[in-house]
């Protein structure tokens, strides 16, 4: 089957990973993403002031490439480009005053009604596949590798796009089942983990990457697996640096979900991009999954 | 006067340069009718050929809200237009090290990070008098591929139109400048036959040829210039003159 | 902390276009303080979220523009979440936000970002940045 997908910026520089990782293991599941051909920056965040208007543009125009392409579904690997899509589709949905507004504004383009489904992988590959099918696909299975859980913020909050209960999701953990891990699901999975304070208070944000890191080891994980860019950036690639000022800290390699997902479906991991991520990620999976 | 001089006489119409009502030809561009209506341009004029980007105009029409734009040298008046140019506008211009720049897209970020305040208004794309779908190229350059922004922006004339509406007060087209430099000599291969030309005139290919030249006369040259092997038309890839 | 509350400490040009901004009605916060534990950002924070949402009630304008809470806010919807009133405190915290923005100040200017963090942040932390301190 062919999906809409939609990539978001970062996933075509920094967290090219993610997303070759991803294209690669949704080819064994027959399931080819087509990008959408015409696409712009979604704004990263929703627009909260009610009044606002023009933040909702971005990701609205996305929504309506995606019509205009002839498709009515559209995946992200991106969790926090997947919230500020769903919520943004609500808004053109279920407000028709503020639709109205921004259907007569963009005039160049197609009218649009908040019609089309906007799906992260994870509720992609739960509703629309089915951990049977996943499963089927694994040719290695991740070999009990204890892996932490971190939803970070974007896909269970708010309650009208999370994919599942904020206090106590499951997705992730049935996710890493299917491919043969052992989930740790520790109560930092659903910790922030600083997002964008790590551009101005990168001290603050440190603190709650800690917390997450401590949590997770605490509960055994020997790794971590997110689903944003940020989530990555931030628990992931400054991980080393943040060791270096908190040593009590233990390491927590730390994987992209598409990169296991490839993996476990018999990717060859040296074309998974693993020179982004923390360097004892590529090591551990020798180490413990492809011996 | 005579048919044929009523016949030749132009329908003259109004239009509103700065507020001001003038009757002007109406088969003038808005160049030449603010000419026949005694402006001299010292300013926002350039080549008059709509390459230049210096006389970008944004005009609108009574009982239209919309905003319109063209060139003055390019555009013909309408009746009843409402005018002004926009012979500059101040725009951001990062002096960046060119020796410095890999050819990345960081290298972008770091000198107009402002980029990233771009919200995808489109306000940009619909005052652009050269159709370039400027908004496209910024986001482009936002998930790096400046490839793709060199190609959608290569029309583009420097007007600065685009700078007068952005919401996130940067200046695209300083921008995209930017980014075609550094990806034209950085991002792009060399040409390895211009490489090679350079070395055949350093060793002296050509010394005879220019030589001789210099001694013949004003006719003689003519007659060489005109007379010289020329790719015809339809050629294909493979024509080569006859003398190689 | 103790507020004074005088004839004259409350802002109601604040107030009302707190509401206006948020969508989101304050006098229905019963200081239960769920927000502040859950919040990430507190112990940098000059006050609480809870507190801050007591502040907004008294339409304290001044002592909430004092604090670095709302600068610090990560946009996490952990307090949303589990508000037992429901409100959508990210909201109030981006109104007060825009209420200063909107003066055209910045609160983090695109050019003093360091190039090694322009250089090395994924371009969805240097957006949302720019998005929440910017206007």
């Amino acid at each position: 089957m062919k999906i809409c997908y939609y990539p978001g910026c970062t996933l075509k520089t920094k967290a090219r990973n993610l997303e070759t990782a991803g294209i690669e293991a949704m080819r064994a599941l027959d399931v080819e993403m087509e990008e959408l051909e015409r696409w712009n920056c979604c704004g990263v965040v929703f627009s909260l002031a009610d009044d606002d208007l023009l933040h909702l543009l971005a990701p609205i125009r996305d929504l309506i490439r995606v019509k205009d392409a002839g498709h009515d579904k559209v995946l992200t690997l991106c969790s926090m480009c997947y919230n500020t899509l769903a919520r943004s589709n609500l808004v053109m949905r279920d407000n028709e005053e503020k639709r109205d507004t921004i259907n007569t504004f963009m005039e160049e383009e197609t009218d649009y009604f908040g019609d089309v489904k906007v799906l992260h992988l994870l509720n992609f590959l739960r509703d629309e596949i089915g951990w049977d099918k996943v499963k089927a696909q694994v040719k290695v299975p991740l070999k009990g590798l204890k892996v932490a859980t971190n939803y970070g913020c974007t896909l269970t909050r708010p309650d009208e796009v999370g994919i599942d209960s904020a206090e106590n999701p499951t997705v992730f953990e049935d996710f890493l089942r299917a491919l043969g891990a052992e989930p740790i699901h520790f109560p930092g999975g659903t910790d922030c983990c600083g997002t964008y304070q790590v551009m101005d208070n990168p001290e603050a944000a440190d603190d709650a990457v800690a917390r997450i890191i401590t949590s997770a080891t605490d509960y055994g994980a020997e790794a971590i697996v997110s689903s944003c860019p940020l989530c990555e950036y931030n628990v992931g690639k400054r991980q080393a640096a943040l060791l270096e000022k908190k040593d009590d800290l233990k390491e927590l390699p730390s994987f992209y979900l598409t990169q296991l997902l490839a993996v476990a479906f018999g990717a060859d991991p040296e074309s998974l991009g693993f020179e982004l991520n923390h360097a004892g990620s590529l090591p551990l999976l020798k180490e413990k999954v492809l011996k | 006067m005579s048919e044929a001089a009523t016949d030749m006489q132009a329908k003259l119409i109004p239009i509103f340069i700065m507020g001001k009502k003038y009757e002007v030809p109406d088969s003038l561009t808005i160049m030449k009718a603010m000419e026949y209506a005694g402006y001299q341009f010292i300013r926002g004029c350039g080549c008059r050929g709509g390459v230049c980007g210096a006389c970008g105009t944004v005009y609108r029409k009574p009982g239209d809200y919309h905003i319109r734009v063209g060139l003055a040298c390019q555009t013909v008046v309408e009746a009843d237009m409402y005018l002004t140019q926009i012979p500059f506008y101040p725009a951001n211009r990062s002096a960046f090290e060119f020796e410095k720049t890999t050819g990345e897209p960081e290298d972008v970020f770091k000198a107009y990070p402002e980029l990233f305040r771009c919200v995808a208004c489109n306000a940009c794309t619909k005052v652009c008098p050269m159709d370039v779908p400027v908004m496209d190229y910024i986001s482009a350059i936002k998930r790096g591929d400046l490839k793709k922004a060199t190609e959608l922006s290569f029309d583009c004339i420097q007007c600065g139109l685009c700078a007068t509406r952005c919401m996130a007060e940067m200046a695209q087209y300083h921008i995209a400048q930017m980014v075609r430099r550094i990806h034209g000599s950085k991002g792009t291969p060399n040409a390895d036959h211009a490489d090679t030309m350079v070395a055949d005139i350093k060793a002296g290919k050509f010394n005879d040829e220019l030589a001789d030249l210099k001694t013949k006369s004003k006719d003689e040259l003519k007659e060489i210039y005109t007379s010289r092997p020329m790719e015809p038309a339809m050629a294909d890839e493979f024509w080569k003159p006859d003398h190689e | 902390m103790t507020l004074k509350i005088t004839d004259v400490s409350h802002d109601e040009e604040f107030m009302r276009k707190l509401q206006e901004i948020s969508g989101e009605d304050v006098s229905k916060c019963m200081q239960c303080g769920t927000c502040t534990g859950g919040c990430p950002m507190t112990d940098k924070m000059d006050g609480t979220p809870r507190q801050i949402m007591l502040l907004s009630h008294y339409g304290m304008k001044d002592k909430i523009s004092a604090d670095n809470t709302v600068w610090l806010c990560a946009t996490c919807n952990t307090c949303y979440a589990r508000c037992p009133r429901g409100i959508e405190i990210p909201k109030v915290m981006e109104a007060i936000r825009q209420l200063k923005l909107r003066e055209n100040i910045n609160k983090v200017e695109p050019n003093q970002i360091p190039p090694e963090i322009l250089e090395d942040a994924p371009q969805i932390a240097i957006v949302s940045c720019l998005r929440k301190n910017t206007s």
